[in-house]
């Protein structure tokens, strides 16, 4: 209970810092699914207020847009396959196929195809996103989860939750190139955007692995302590980096806080309270804002990314999940 | 599916996938034949690599055992639907050798699941002794505590790790304790701390103590005694349950009941629940919305505290449910999942050491870093002290769970898991400290 007063009256006050901020931004949606409610909740970014709600399938969790901005694309797990819907209008477009329990997709840098983990099928599916067709199925470890694309679109990397493995993958052949063992259920694997390393969250191993892309190694591992919270609610989840390399956000679960780490030295440099077990993140494009899921207070917080300071908690749906920001 | 004792080929040879030959694809499709739920499981082969693995120079071969002790004088649980099937333990054995190849074959290591089963427990301990001296490094027990003693006893002087996933005897982890066994069975007081501290969350602090005959029910009402007195709540009334459990249907076989729980329960002074022992399920089950006084029903029955549940989705639960009922066709149960702990155990060892050396993979579990990722939505560890699996305990009801142990509020120094069960100033447990 005490958090929860806590966090909405730091969300009050942001309020107030919000409203001498407000006016320089873009306007962004930001789309969040709601993983219990069948929804997509839309955000707007300058105002910070829920402006659309769509209805989709069934279990809501991976979310992304299209590389031209105009399709959003989500995983519904539990009807196993995927749904597009327009950006812009919210209307539904189309499903594409899946395998079984889609949890996250991310889409070559070319903008097609799109690779999806399937978490209860030990394979990532490779969908074309135009025709629809399902190109291949890559087997990875035990529970694929997390999926990250090199910027030069050669490499993606899978995590697979029970394996406890990153499993790097030649995007055009489709074949696993190396497997490497991180700590226990890895989530989300986040390149950094001049692709020399990738980060791997170990959600109950409790760290962040830097992995060097150049000889494939764990090169530093960063952890995580908070004073006042035992070391297994610290699980990091979701993972951020700003473009310019300098600054990665690490979102900590049951923690409650989202880790502000220096990209350069590795080090914790801050710890932002939000919601209820933090799961995933996304900038607005312009790194402004970050916005975080707190998949059990049911709402997402605001954070100023030049200040780190969270501006504004905004309800959504029941337990939200996945997020991601507009193109424009 | 029926329980197969030649279950060491049939898992090996569907597990391995490095440089599938022509023989030993014929091999396989003829295993993946006979064995459905394998074949069912099984994901695509990802690599090039030989089925023959085991003879592949670059492959490790890992070798666990699971040897139980049938139990044929147990009586039936009172409800079908809790019928104990044929191959309970055994299939998360299966499933945690099929997750631990999933891994190994990323790593060149290979697992293969060897299984014995008696009704003798001393001829049980001699074939687990042989497969010792065979070089097997691990076991993994469904017994009771006696076997259990006698089998770590019998491989005292061997590179072994005994895994205790069956018996919840306080005994094992105190004074009998063994520093070659490691307990993924929560014990007793971890099950009835679990449940006490819901009780006293829930302010119900009044409790009546009902206890069945048997040995086992009696160290459960102990166990739950201890619990209550622990954490400040008070048992106001104990009545012993005596009863000839008889056949465990006949035809009707309600009407009796109706009248006898009611009167049983008669007369008692102010509670706030009614707790059955009943570690057998012969009748604890007959109590809920029979007893005189409408109170709430916990225990062995009603609302009940175990490792873990069939409809549990919690921290992607889901997943591993769902493999679990491919692979045997039924769900998963606790002494199914205690299997599964012992040996993801093993694999998970095997996948940090990177190697199949008993020795280094048992030290390696013995140190602090060691840790398991077992759906429970936190690291589990093992208690340096005397080798029980600290865990969170489930307090479900035959549906569904209602609640997660520890309990928010109770705290301690080290770990909140070490809230339940016997915490290590009060152990007996010598046998780690020498």
């Amino acid at each position: 209970m005490n958090s929860l007063i806590k966090h909405s009256v730091s969300a009050a006050l942001a309020t107030l810092g919000l409203a001498l901020t407000a006016g320089s931004a873009s306007a962004y949606k930001i789309f969040v699914s709601n993983e219990k409610e069948n929804t997509i909740t839309v955000i707007d970014s300058v105002s910070q207020e829920v402006v659309h709600t769509i209805k989709v399938g069934n279990r809501p969790r991976g979310i992304i847009i299209s590389k031209d901005g105009k399709w959003v694309i989500v995983c519904t797990s539990d009807d196993n396959r995927i749904q597009v819907y327009d950006a812009k209008t919210y209307a539904f477009i189309k499903d594409l196929p899946s395998g079984p329990d889609p949890e996250l997709p991310i889409l070559h840098t070319s903008g097609n195809p799109l690779f999806v983990s399937n978490e209860d099928d030990n394979l990532v599916t490779v969908v074309d996103i135009q025709t629809g067709k399902l190109i291949t199925d890559i087997p990875v470890g035990v529970e694929p989860e997390g999926m990250g694309m090199s910027p030069d679109g050669a490499i993606l990397v899978n995590t697979s939750e029970t394996t406890n493995m990153a499993h790097f993958i030649d995007s055009k052949t489709f074949k696993n190139i190396d497997n490497i063992l991180v700590d226990n259920r890895p989530r989300v694997a986040e390149f950094k955007n001049d692709g020399s390393e990738v980060w791997v969250s170990a959600e109950i191993g409790g760290t962040v692995s830097v992995i060097g892309t150049a000889d494939r190694k764990v090169k530093a591992k960063i952890n995580f302590e908070i004073q006042g919270i035992t070391k297994d609610a610290i699980q990091p989840v979701g993972v951020r980096m700003t473009k310019d390399g300098k600054k990665a956000y690490v979102a900590l679960g049951p923690a409650n806080r989202v880790a502000v780490v220096n990209a350069e030295t590795y080090k914790v440099e801050r710890y932002i309270l939000v919601g209820q077990r933090v799961w995933n993140l996304a900038f607005t494009p312009d790194e402004k804002l970050l916005f975080t899921t707190n998949g059990t207070s049911n709402d997402v917080t605001v954070i100023d990314v030049a200040s780190d300071k969270p501006l504004k908690s905004i309800k959504t749906g029941r337990y939200p999940w996945g997020i991601v920001s507009s193109l424009d | 599916m029926a329980y197969r004792p030649d279950c060491t080929v049939a898992t090996g040879l569907s597990l391995n996938y490095n440089n599938l030959t022509l023989a030993t694809a014929v091999l396989l499709l003829a295993t993946l034949l006979i064995s459905p739920a394998f074949a069912e499981d099984a994901p695509a082969p990802p690599t090039a690599g030989p089925a023959a693995a085991a003879m592949a120079a670059d492959v490790t071969q890992i070798r666990i055992l699971m040897a139980r002790e049938l139990r044929p004088d147990r009586l039936p649980p009172l409800s079908l639907l809790d019928l104990p099937p044929a191959d309970e333990g055994l299939a998360g054995a299966k499933l945690a050798i099929d997750d631990n190849n999933t891994t190994g074959r990323f790593l060149k290591q290979n697992f293969v699941l060897d299984s014995i089963e008696n009704a003798d427990p001393a001829a049980l301990v001699a074939a687990i002794k042989k497969r010792v001296e065979e070089g097997i490094g691990f076991v993994v027990l469904d017994a009771s505590a006696a076997t259990v003693l006698a089998a770590a006893d019998a491989v005292k002087d061997k590179a072994v790790m005994v895994f205790n996933a069956g018996a919840p005897d306080e005994n094992l982890r105190e004074e009998d304790c063994r520093i070659n066994v490691k307990h993924t069975a929560p014990s007793r007081t971890m099950l009835t701390d679990a449940l006490a501290q819901y009780v006293a969350w829930k302010r119900w602090p009044n409790w009546v103590v009902i206890t069945g005959p048997t040995p086992e029910d009696k160290s459960y009402a102990a166990a739950l005694k201890r619990s209550i007195q622990r954490f400040g709540m008070k048992v106001v009334e104990e009545r012993e349950f005596k009863y000839d459990p008889g056949n465990r249907r006949s035809d009707g076989g309600f009407e009796q009941i109706q009248q006898q729980i009611p009167s049983f329960t008669q007369k008692l002074p102010a509670h706030d629940v009614l707790a059955v022992a009943d570690e057998g399920e012969l009748f604890g089950d007959y109590f809920p919305y029979r007893t005189w006084d409408a109170r709430p029903v916990v225990g062995t029955a009603g609302l009940y505290s175990a490792s873990w549940h069939p409809a549990v989705e919690l921290w992607g639960g889901t997943q591993f449910q769902n493999r679990f009922k491919r692979l045997a066709d039924r769900t998963m149960r606790p002494l199914d999942y205690n299997v599964w702990m012992a040996v993801r155990s093993v694999g998970e060892a095997a996948t940090r050491k990177q190697t199949a050396d008993p020795k280094t993979l048992i030290e390696y579990m013995r140190a602090p870093e060691f840790e398991l990722a077992a759906f429970k939505g936190r690291k589990l560890t093992y208690r340096p002290w005397n080798g029980q699996l600290r865990q969170p305990v489930l307090l479900v009801t035959g549906k569904i769970h209602v609640t997660v142990s520890p309990q928010p509020g109770f705290l301690h120094q080290t770990s909140e898991l070490d809230t339940l069960g016997i915490d290590k100033p009060e152990t007996k447990c010598k046998a780690f400290t020498k």
